[in-house]
């Protein structure tokens, strides 16, 4: 084990050895031994979410056929025969995500676009930090505006002839894409920001007007970061619980109509957790198996955005 | 840069063509629209939830007892249990999590596989949903080989895997941010790695760590997922008294109130969330001010 920042020069050059022989610093090598079991917490907190998974799910798995379970059109856990077909939480899931996504992707960006390259100085550090809020407000402050603002005002305003029920996906995406929408426009900004201004400078050099500039120049440049944020802005989506619990009901149901209430996986999971399965039974085994899917898919997505994130950096900085 | 570049045409010297003006300046308004929406959100939630809880927005509600009698029910209990929850899951992440900050901003050679695993674990864990930690917990923590139980010592734990990770990116910014001319010249009077990092890079970086971490606090605060797992939405009319007293907390109780049919409910549950937003934006506000207060500018 070599102390990086004693023995070996920071640009790069051959080892030396120390001058004369030190004895060993006991002390230096606990603290960073210490520090080191300290940062592979994280390591184990990820061990643990697997193992906690796991178990469980084979089990589940071991009495119900994954086929039924993934191909299945109905879901109820609790009835008598029971029903494991978890296409419709799987539905709802990528219902409530679109409509999220509806709100958050284009708002987001322009966003972004506007505050990296048309806000002045001094309107970007007014709107940055009071985006920021939106990010802080609770998700069961969320889920509540939802359900007795937003539900209402679009009954209000629906000009259809099918009216949205007062549990619905629509108002829950709507406002988990407002909920979404910061964390989309910093991390797409972050990513314009690494544009080198230079590019900026040869495109209105050559007569390009600021609107070519973004467009032409900036997002394509940008573009990686950006979908880094989109795919980060899924996983916030699929895996967000209380505003779909409040605002868009517990009743699984096959459909991709916005207006119906409908029961997502996260949903699932928490109403079932606190519906207090005994332990061992085949309805707490449920919120493993469920939990798995939702693990999995999210876990996809992040490892993507990272790479995504990665590439940009490595372009420019 | 891979992505195709269309050339774009010279245009005549001089002030840009009509139409040119016309796209430029609706597209600006496109996008000024995309951020005011935002802002127009924010302002209308925070309007309507004060305004939906202000006949309940009173000392009655942090000091009555949750009770089934809409009239005579208050957050006591909650705002105790969050008191004990988030003060406990302060105590457990904030060491752990400056540690590891420490460890992979100092000592770490990121040449090895295993400080890139780190890195990258924690990059994702940060990502991952909140209800994904409230099953850990139940799964590990409650119930299984953890055996604790719905208590506050359970709560407090998930919450602080689950802000573990935030804590730990927060605190590696405010040491990167410290220069290393710092760091070398301390190395270089002879101090070791660790009373260097002890004696110069911590004390100097300790605003931008007081920052990140009240802002990861600030989130569990808000956190009801994983607590409903936990903990469950049982009714609960005492504080807690310990480690292993049954809970609730603010965010749970908002839910619970929430999900009752009575109107009064509806509006009990606004007048909470008033007290949760402001907890929120009052410890935003300190992470802000201790940040422009305190952090140098080197």
């Amino acid at each position: 084990m070599t102390d990086l920042l004693v023995d070996r020069p920071t640009d790069g050059g051959p080892l030396r050895r120390p001058l004369g022989t030190r004895p060993p610093r006991w002390g230096e090598r606990a603290v960073k031994a210490l520090l080191f079991l300290c940062a592979m917490l994280s390591v184990a907190t990820t061990f643990g979410i697997v193992v906690a998974l796991l178990q469980p799910t084979v089990e589940f798995f071991g009495s119900v056929d994954p086929i039924d379970f993934f191909t299945g059109r109905e879901w109820a856990p609790l009835f008598a025969p029971p029903r494991f077909g978890v296409l419709p939480l799987v539905t709802a899931t990528i219902v409530v995500t679109v409509c999220a996504l509806a709100v958050c992707m284009p708002l987001g960006l322009g966003a972004a676009i506007y505050l990296s390259e048309y806000a002045s100085r001094r309107a970007r550090s007014i709107l940055k930090p009071t985006l920021e809020v939106l990010a802080g407000i609770p998700t069961v402050v969320y889920g509540f505006f939802a359900l007795t603002f937003v539900t209402p005002q679009l009954q209000k305003i629906w000009f259809g002839n099918d009216p949205p029920e007062i549990f619905n996906a629509l108002s829950a995406g709507l406002v988990m894409g407002i909920m979404i929408l910061p964390t989309v426009a910093s991390l797409a900004e972050d990513a314009m920001a690494a544009v080198p201004d230079s590019l900026r400078a040869g495109a209105l050099a050559l007569g390009s007007s600021r609107l070519q500039v973004s467009t032409r120049v900036v997002v394509p440049a940008a573009l990686s970061g950006i979908v880094a944020a989109f795919v980060l802005a899924i996983s916030r989506a699929i895996g967000e619980t209380m505003i779909v619990l409040i605002a868009a009901g517990g009743t699984p149901n096959l459909t991709f109509d916005p207006t119906e209430a409908m029961q997502t996986m996260t949903a699932f999971i928490a109403a079932a957790g606190f519906g207090d399965q005994p332990t061992g039974s085949i309805g707490y085994k449920t919120i493993f198996a469920v939990g798995a899917t939702l693990f999995v898919a999210t876990f996809a997505m992040n490892l993507l955005s990272i790479r995504l994130v990665r590439k940009y950096r490595e372009v420019y900085e | 840069m891979t992505a195709p570049y269309e050339p774009v045409p010279v245009s005549v010297l001089g002030r840009p063509r009509r139409g040119v003006r016309t796209r430029n300046s609706a597209f600006k308004m496109v996008l000024l629209g995309c951020v005011s929406t935002g802002v127009v959100a924010l302002a209308v939630l925070l309007a309507y939830v004060v305004t939906e809880g202000a006949p309940r927005l009173n000392l009655d509600l942090i000091q009555r007892f949750p009770s089934s009698l809409p009239g005579r029910a208050g957050a006591r209990s909650a705002v105790f249990g969050t008191i004990w929850v988030i003060g406990l899951t302060a105590f457990f992440c904030l060491p752990v999590g400056l540690g590891a900050a420490v460890y992979l901003e100092e000592f770490a050679d990121t040449n090895r596989w295993w400080n890139r695993l780190i890195e990258v674990n924690i990059q994702n864990l940060a990502a991952v949903p909140s209800i994904v930690y409230g099953i850990l917990g139940l799964g590990f923590l409650v119930r299984g080989p953890g055996g604790l139980g719905p208590t506050v010592l359970a709560a407090a734990l998930t919450l602080s895997l689950l802000v573990f990770p935030i804590v730990v990116i927060a605190s590696r910014e405010a040491i990167r941010a410290v220069p290393s001319s710092i760091r070398l010249g301390a190395l270089a009077l002879g101090a070791t790695p660790w009373q260097a990092v002890r004696t110069q890079i911590l004390p100097a970086a300790v605003p931008g760590i007081a920052t990140g971490s009240i802002l990861a606090l600030s989130r569990a605060i808000g956190e009801a997922a994983p607590l409903l797992l936990v903990g469950g939405i049982t009714f609960i009319t005492f504080n807690p008294r310990g480690l292993d007293s049954a809970f609730t907390v603010l965010p749970i109780q908002i839910f619970n109130w929430v999900s009752r049919p009575q109107a009064e409910f509806k509006v009990l549950a606004a007048a909470a969330s008033v007290v949760l937003v402001a907890i929120l934006l009052a410890m935003n506000s300190v992470a802000i001010w201790l940040r422009n207060r305190y952090q140098r500018k080197w």
